[in-house]
């Protein structure tokens, strides 16, 4: 057995690139799950009996079902619906609805465990059921569950990579690409892990820091 | 203080309210009309329906039967009625309610913008002026949790008073308060009685009831059974059960 | 689609399942010594399933598979594709179960532990008959959503090449051209197995929260 890392290492500038478009992929994806999340808490808050369902059953669908199906789904469905996207939009998307139906779930958990008497008092004061969600409920129920979804988002990253089932660019799809020139497979493969594990430290260090500064106030 | 009694206009009126949980009955034809100054206090047993009572009033619970009239304003399924109430009556409640991730500050000045669309200079003029009444103006910065819980109910009281309400509804302030803090809230809210807030107390404490109230009015059941001066009230009760109450309350005072 | 497709994609649930199976039972049994070492008092022990469970947490599903995929015979094991893998997912659920079943061992009461102490049972009896029978209750919940998310990782075998649920519907998908009936048809597939498993998993999840409170 002959390892061969060096055609691996000549290939940096592609990698690294890369490992750019991972980021983006991530960052995007997180965005949107982040925005889906909050939105789908929001329609079950408000307990209309159809809206409430349709998020309900959009939860469901998704954490049953393999992310690599919904990717192909999507990448599939909208162009029959007349929506021409290029991959990596299209990745950003898959990715945001995926993420968005566990942070729904998460979120969810955390608006549950404040207490009634924060509504209560925001309703007293005369604010509307909306802006009670938004300015009062919110950020606490945030802060309990940041760190599961933190987690969450780990995940998230590290689903990027199934996005070079269709061609969205980031780092495997590169790695892939060098696979293809080279027949060192093993060696790209290898590589690729170790660099996603730096990538999940740098995310999981980044998600703390920004929990840290969006949360700074103390709790009892 | 009799003179407020008669005088003032009708600030809340209550007929024949009803109110259910399920197959709970929580109120049982309600009568109560609050006239503008005036100071109630509100006691009986635990589960006699007293919170219920004045949680009614602001609609944060709903009435199955009756009228409420706040201020003028018929509380009905309209959200243009209840928000008029609730832009004209402030509530303190027992676990104070602060919002953690806002500031002392933050906390005064958040529904005067929203709700009464005041500048931000404008509701922190009026927040500061609040605070500093509560005696607490120099913890503006302070987030909730850095407050001893006297220090936040008086907040929470500066908070309700920055919406400049017509009156005033406290629901067991001072249950949730360890007992050497109990006075600093009490001073707080007879201050308040003094400058004239028509104000109804949730409350078991009798002192304070005996000092500032106009009248004093007991519940169980769901009820209202007595209605009086707190002078004869205390001195005289005229049901056995506003007796038995009283009974309990002096034993463990 | 006729009635052949059907036919395939049924098989191609059929290696789903077999996949799901061997990194489930794989993964329980290595799993156990994960957690067992995690747990360890011993450095030598914990540090190396400290790494196992970080290195597998913190990599994609997908990089493990092609690791194993490449690596393997690198190594001088000449296995079948199925059987490579089934090495990377029974790795992979060694690590998650690991982790799952370190927590819910740490979640027992130490009260029990140190009744265990008091009773004068030594650590092996103390390990085996006190503590790992709560946690492994305490884990159930967890546990069964691995599974789940072990169910839907093995759709990334289809990457590799390996003929399975989801690379049986791209296969019957590039034959028939209707890409969304397809994975329509496979997405109801994986659905119809997962969503009882999650349902159950709640169940549990919430029996055990009502028995707490008890």
């Amino acid at each position: 057995m002959t390892l061969d890392f060096s055609v691996v290492a000549n290939a940096w500038p592609a990698l690294l690139s890369g490992v750019m478009g991972t980021m983006l992929l991530a960052a995007s994806g997180m965005a949107l799950a982040m925005i889906i999340g909050v939105l789908g808490v929001a329609i079950l808050r408000a307990q209309m009996r159809i809206p409430s369902f349709l998020v309900t059953a959009f939860v469901e669908i998704i954490r049953n079902t393999p992310f690599l199906v919904q990717i192909y789904f999507i990448f599939f469905a909208l162009p029959l619906a007349g929506i021409r996207l290029n991959p990596t939009i299209t990745a950003i998307l898959a990715l945001g609805l995926n993420g968005g139906a566990y942070a729904i779930e998460i979120i969810r958990g955390g608006v549950e465990s404040i207490s009634k008497g924060q509504t209560e008092a925001g309703l007293a004061l005369g604010l509307h059921r909306g802006e009670v969600f938004r300015l009062i409920v919110l950020k606490p129920a945030l802060k309990a569950i940041y760190p599961s979804l933190s987690s969450q988002f780990i995940l998230l990253t590290l689903t990027t990579a199934i996005c070079t089932s269709i061609s969205a660019y980031e780092l495997t799809s590169v790695g892939q690409r060098i696979e293809a020139e080279t027949f060192r497979s093993f060696e790209v493969y290898f590589t690729l892990t170790m660099i996603y594990l730096v990538i999940s430290l740098i995310t999981m260090w980044v998600l703390a820091a920004i929990g840290k500064r969006a949360f700074n106030y103390p709790d009892r | 203080m009799e003179q407020s009694q008669q005088g003032g206009a009708r600030m809340i009126e209550m007929r024949k309210v009803e109110k259910w949980y399920g197959a709970f009955h929580a109120l049982k034809s309600v009568d109560l009309t609050v006239r503008q100054g005036e100071r109630i206090v509100l006691c009986g047993p635990s589960g006699s329906g007293k919170s219920t009572l004045i949680r009614c009033i602001n609609h944060l619970e709903t009435i199955q039967d009756g009228e409420i009239v706040v201020s003028g304003h018929r509380l009905n399924d309209s959200q243009k009625a209840v928000d008029a109430v609730r832009r004209e009556v402030g509530m303190v409640f027992q676990q104070f309610n602060l919002f953690p991730h806002k500031t002392v500050l933050e906390n005064c000045i958040l529904a005067p913008m929203r709700v009464r669309k005041l500048s931000r200079a404008d509701a922190e003029a009026t927040a500061r002026r609040y605070l500093d009444r509560v005696r607490i103006g120099n913890q503006a910065e302070k987030y909730p949790a850095q407050l001893s819980g006297g220090q936040q109910q008086r907040v929470a009281i500066a908070r309700a008073l920055c919406m400049e309400p017509k009156a005033m509804l406290f629901d067991e302030p001072t249950s949730a308060l360890d007992p050497e803090m109990v006075k600093e809230v009490l001073d707080t809210m007879i201050g308040l009685a003094r400058d004239g807030m028509t104000m109804i107390c949730v409350t078991h404490e009798m002192g304070f009831a005996r000092q500032v109230a106009d009248r004093v009015i007991f519940m169980a059941d769901g009820e209202i059974v007595e209605e009086n001066d707190p002078d004869t009230f205390f001195r005289n009760p005229q049901h056995e059960r506003s007796r038995a109450f009283l009974g309990e309350i002096l034993a463990h005072h | 689609m006729g009635p052949q497709e059907l036919t395939y994609l049924v098989q191609g649930l059929g290696w789903t399942l077999i996949l799901t199976a061997m990194g489930f039972l794989g993964g329980i049994v290595f799993g156990m010594v994960v957690a067992l070492m995690r747990v360890s008092s011993r450095p030598w022990l914990r540090y190396p399933a400290i790494a196992w469970i970080g290195l597998f947490q913190g990599t994609p599903l997908l990089m493990q598979l092609f690791v194993a995929y490449f690596g393997l015979p690198l190594l001088g094991f000449d296995v079948p594709a199925w059987a490579a893998v089934g090495f990377a997912l029974t790795a992979h659920a060694s690590a998650f179960l690991g982790e799952i079943w370190r927590g819910a061992i740490q979640a027992v009461p130490k009260g029990q532990t140190e009744a265990a102490n008091a009773l004068g049972l030594h650590s092996r009896s103390r390990m085996f008959d006190v503590i790992v029978p709560q946690a492994f209750k305490l884990s159930l919940p967890a546990t069964v959503g691995f599974l789940v998310q072990l169910l839907k990782g093995t759709s990334l075998a289809a990457i590799v090449g390996f003929i399975e649920l989801a690379r049986a519907g791209v296969i019957v998908s590039n034959q028939i051209y209707k890409p969304l009936v397809v994975f329509g048809v496979v997405g109801v597939m994986y659905f119809a197995i997962c969503w009882p498993l999650s349902l159950y998993g709640r169940h549990l999840e919430r029996r055990m929260a009502a028995g707490v409170l008890k």
